[in-house]
């Protein structure tokens, strides 16, 4: 018999499993459960972004493609991002392009951390930084981030949580799950702290795409003296509603791209190519499509937002991403209580909030990434929940 | 497109107070200008997407293309008007391309469609010619897929 426990690599033993997962498979045994819990776009890709796969299908287009990505690709990318943030990146030394943006995360972490370096997260946010983290042995270190700050972290807070050790910032926005987004005079403030403290910053900007009101999102490489210290990630998969193409990527400074690559061309050689194909057409002809989803979504966000207050919860006003997340401290439930209780008795899914860190306590997440009548519905059922209570 | 006519048109149970707050515009600014467009005509009426396939005495329907000739006066209204008159006229539409008018008829069954094209359309004056196809099932209506054989089920995985 294998001792499978001595067999398995120890930290991963101890990664906590996440917490969305937790709760999906719940939900997953039950039956007409209305959810409002995925964190999926649920538009398809645009028409003219699935014809350009097909068609380089057909035409036999299916070998591997360069490490980094085909190369018209990482132009197309270099171009957006100088036309969208200001800000100029080569093609050739300064661009890969991963399997989502999460490969990219990853890469980036087990490039840059040596044993026992610390990592600053700001939480609540996406659940794989701490995990991903801890895998190229580095130490995590929460820094929670409050909703009297709109969800963002403050140079104060920053500067409090740093040591001797501190080696990398994820700057998780906009952010899943809050909604909070972070503006320049936040980054420029936060840079100061950053730069003094001689950090480099993993910004995580996949939701960059999705904000809402007059103010777009802002690149931490747009301030001065960040783009020596930054690599950004972003990818496909949510500005395209293009998930399931598993494609995304990363800017930052050569050397560090560099050693990126050489993880990469060992673990994954280059990412799907088809999907590269696809992705080309997208940045090239798909502002429009942007645009559209963005107003759509903008306009579910306001009628959630609206629907919790009037039903009587403190509902944060999120600004990007599609999500909102509303406290439910004035039940008197934890967050899993909320969660377990709702599904049992009204079949409707949502997150608990502390799956996003133990400081998401208190609060649920609440995905729109609906159509307008199921969300309706499921927001009936949640205040027929409240009213019981 | 005005954002307002399009929610409207994809759904008109939206309550005013709804519409305001997903447009970010006052409710009193709504209400004004839905009266506006119901006024100007722009919006003609209410009604439900109903799916008839999934009803079980639904009435047949057929497409017809008339070719007609047009009135030296009047045009092709005079005979629009004609068309309109008929209780088993659904909808009647203006056409470019090689027919005329498009011209959507319904009635209990296929073979009183028939007859009512035998007998009262194409013995209209102006008429040239007609052609009809009866209608099998429908797939998408105003912007609504009906839940057919291929269902539009949400097939997102629960991943992270």
């Amino acid at each position: 018999m294998i001792d499978y426990d001595n067999l398995l690599n120890k930290t991963v033993q101890e990664i906590k499993p996440s917490g969305i997962r937790k709760f999906f498979d719940i939900a997953s045994e039950m039956e007409h459960v209305i959810s409002l819990s995925i964190g999926e776009p649920d538009f398809k890709t645009p028409w003219h972004v699935r014809k350009a796969g097909i068609e380089n299908l057909e035409r036999g287009n299916i070998r591997y493609t360069p490490n980094k990505g085909l190369s018209a690709l990482r132009v197309e990318i270099c171009k957006y991002f100088a036309r969208r943030f200001d800000t100029i990146y080569s093609d050739k030394d300064e661009t890969i392009v991963t399997v989502g943006g999460s490969e990219a995360i990853d890469l980036c972490m087990r490039t840059l951390i040596n044993e026992g370096d610390e990592v600053l997260i700001p939480q609540p946010s996406f659940v794989c930084y701490e995990p991903l983290c801890e895998m190229a042995d580095g130490v995590p270190v929460i820094i929670e981030t409050k909703v009297e700050n709109d969800f963002r972290i403050t140079p104060e807070e920053l500067e409090a949580h740093i040591t001797p050790k501190s080696k990398i910032l994820v700057l998780p926005f906009p952010n899943n799950p809050t909604g909070g987004i972070i503006r320049r005079d936040d980054l420029e403030s936060l840079a100061k702290v950053i730069i003094k403290h001689d950090l480099f910053v993993i910004s995580d900007e996949i939701y960059a795409e999705l904000t809402y009101g007059d103010d777009r999102h802002v690149s931490i490489v747009e301030i001065d003296g960040m783009r020596e210290r930054t690599v950004v990630v972003s990818g496909f998969s949510k500005s395209y509603s293009m998930t399931g193409w598993r494609l995304g990527y990363a800017l930052g400074p050569k050397p560090v791209i560099s050693a990126m690559t050489k993880l990469h061309q060992f673990a994954i050689m280059s990412a799907p190519t088809t999907a590269q194909y696809a992705a080309i057409e997208a940045l090239r002809n798909g502002d429009g499509d942007i645009e559209h989803m963005r107003e759509e979504y903008d306009m579910r966000r306001r009628f959630v937002v609206d629907r919790f207050r009037k039903m009587g919860l403190d509902c944060f006003e999120p600004n990007g991403a599609f999500y909102v997340f509303p406290c439910i401290k004035s039940t008197g439930l934890s967050s899993e209580e909320f969660c377990l209780q709702l599904i049992k008795s009204k079949s409707v899914a949502v997150v608990p909030g502390n799956a996003f860190g133990e400081c998401g306590e208190g609060y649920i997440r609440v995905s729109y990434s609906f159509s307008i009548q199921h969300i309706d519905e499921a927001l009936n059922r949640i205040e027929e929940f409240l009213q019981e209570k | 497109m005005d954002k307002l006519l399009k929610l409207l048109s994809e759904n008109s149970k939206l309550t005013t107070g709804e519409i305001a707050v997903m447009l970010n515009e006052p409710e009193e600014y709504i209400i004004k200008q839905i009266k506006e467009y119901e006024k100007q005509g722009v919006i003609t009426g209410y009604r439900a997407v109903v799916n008839w396939g999934k009803v079980t005495d639904a009435p047949a329907t057929a497409l017809i293309e008339l070719k007609v000739t047009p009135k030296r006066d009047t045009g092709f209204d005079e005979i629009a008007n004609k068309l309109m008159s008929f209780d088993e006229v659904d909808t009647v539409r203006l056409m470019a391309g090689a027919f005329d008018f498009l011209v959507t008829v319904k009635a209990k069954t296929i073979t009183e469609i028939a007859m009512f094209v035998a007998n009262k359309l194409s013995t209209l004056d102006s008429v040239v010619s007609t052609g009809t196809y009866f209608m099998l099932k429908t797939y998408k209506d105003s912007g609504v897929s009906f839940d057919n054989d291929e269902s539009e089920d949400d097939k997102r995985s629960l991943v992270l």
